[in-house]
């Protein structure tokens, strides 16, 4: 199908942006890599009066390395990120997520910053944010706010931002020196919605085979309502790096509220959802 | 609801495999409907306009993408290449060669996506392994083949694009 007719707008800077946002917002969708808003508008699920496209807005397409963050603008397209050897130095996360997000032609025009507004349950990216404690930067007629990304999601598809609101970027948090990282999904075909995945950061202390945990947390795709952030400490803290992880079981399980669909059933999910987290915690710390 | 109003129709430019075409349209023109339906190249086909299937998948400034999943009027400044810029009937470029030394297709309506999405691929990856092949080819549904074919056609397209660079032919 096709979408339904809507007025187009191409501001060129973020002023002009915030100034269309706010005269057509609450009837209108902001319109960046479009990969989640085109199919909603070619089935008419939505039909917005306005679209406001921000591709052409000048300053929005930036990714930042600085000491403790990664800030990443809001036309930056996934491959772009993914590719982005100074981003990846300092946040290895971000390329282990991004390399599951959808195929190749969708990594090339979807932003990052898009699909974390669009807030999908199946989304890889909102559960890096949780994860690395990511900050939502926030612009609108009323003016600038930041947001944590914990409290920036409210379900599946909403967050906090209002319709005359722009997410202008997301600064994902960089970890601690050290902190060893892993992203894992399963799906029925590389690149599909993932049944269930999981993102790990997991810190420990010494070297080698004799190094030990000293704190794991975990955040998922596919089985919770918004994305939530397990700490796993208590299963794991002390333990050798060379261990099973099986104590995480329990507590993943009893995290998670997994939705059943002609796919996988909840209990399902959760058996996998407990499974990949050992394997990605397996993967974590074998990633010096 | 917005009414269909001829004020709302803008005028877009777009290069298309090397050629400057304008035309105008509403803003909701996707760029497979431009390609197809104001400029009249039909060789990117449309299946099934979410993002799904890849047969629409042409090459923006190089880079595969969904044209159903972008609006002409977003393309403006872009440098498209469809199917018909990678090679003719009787002058292929090195995937459609492919294609048909290894029977890569059947019935055809896939194909074309197939053909722009390999062509990148192989240009960021000149050798690649059946695995990678395989990943390649993820985002791109085909209901005749089993995709046996088309694997192999990958990894041929690559060997033919790499003697084409070795002979210092002209690699589309």
């Amino acid at each position: 199908m096709k979408p339904a007719p809507f007025v187009h707008h191409s501001p060129r800077t973020l002023d002009e942006t915030v100034a269309t946002l706010g005269e057509v917002g609450h009837d209108g969708k902001v319109l960046a890599g479009g990969q989640s808003l085109i199919p909603v508008l070619n089935m008419r699920l939505a039909q917005p009066a306005h679209l406001v496209d921000i591709n052409r807005v000048d300053g929005l397409d930036a990714v930042t390395v600085a000491d403790d963050f990664v800030r990443v603008g809001a036309t930056v397209r996934h491959a772009a990120l993914e590719r982005n050897d100074d981003a990846y130095a300092v946040l290895p996360l971000l390329r282990q997520a991004l390399r599951n997000v959808a195929h190749p032609a969708i990594r090339n025009r979807g932003t990052t910053v898009g699909s974390i507004a669009h807030a999908d349950a199946s989304g890889e990216m909102p559960s890096i944010a949780v994860l690395t404690n990511a900050v939502m930067e926030v612009v609108g007629p009323r003016g600038r706010r930041e947001v944590a990304a914990t409290d920036f999601f409210e379900g599946p598809l909403q967050t906090v931002l209002e319709a005359d609101e722009l997410l202008e970027a997301v600064r994902f948090g960089r970890f601690t020196p050290g902190t060893r990282t892993a992203f894992l999904e399963s799906a029925r075909r590389h690149g599909d919605y993932a049944l269930a995945g999981v993102a790990v950061a997991v810190d420990v202390s010494g070297d080698g085979g004799d190094a030990v945990v000293e704190r794991a947390r975990a955040a998922y795709v596919s089985v919770t309502d918004v994305p939530v952030v397990i700490d796993l400490s208590e299963a794991v803290a002390g333990q050798s790096i060379s261990s099973t992880w099986d104590a995480v079981e329990d507590l993943v399980q009893s995290g998670i509220a997994p939705e059943a669909d002609i796919h996988a059933s909840s209990d399902y999910r959760r058996m996998l959802a407990a499974e990949l987290t050992r394997r990605a915690l397996a993967t974590a710390v074998k990633e010096a | 609801m917005t009414t269909i109003d001829e004020t709302l129709r803008v005028p877009v430019t777009l290069t298309v495999n090397g050629v400057a075409h304008t035309r105008t349209v509403e803003p909701r023109r996707l760029l497979s409907d431009f390609l197809r339906h104001d400029l009249r190249l039909t060789g990117t086909h449309v299946g099934c306009e979410h993002g799904v299937c890849g047969a629409c998948t042409v090459l923006v400034d190089g880079d595969p993408m969904r044209s159903c999943l972008m609006f002409a009027v977003s393309a403006q400044g872009h440098e498209i290449t469809t199917t018909e810029g990678l090679g003719t009937q009787e002058d292929m470029g090195p995937v459609q060669q492919a294609f048909v030394e290894c029977h890569g297709l059947q019935c055809g309506f896939c194909t074309p996506g197939f053909i722009t999405t390999i062509t990148a691929f192989i240009e960021e990856n000149p050798d690649p392994t059946e695995a990678e092949a395989r990943e390649a080819i993820s985002g791109n549904l085909c209901r005749c083949t089993g995709y046996q074919n088309i694997c192999k056609a990958v990894l041929r397209a690559a060997e033919i694009r790499r003697q084409g660079a070795t002979e210092g032919g002209d690699v589309p």
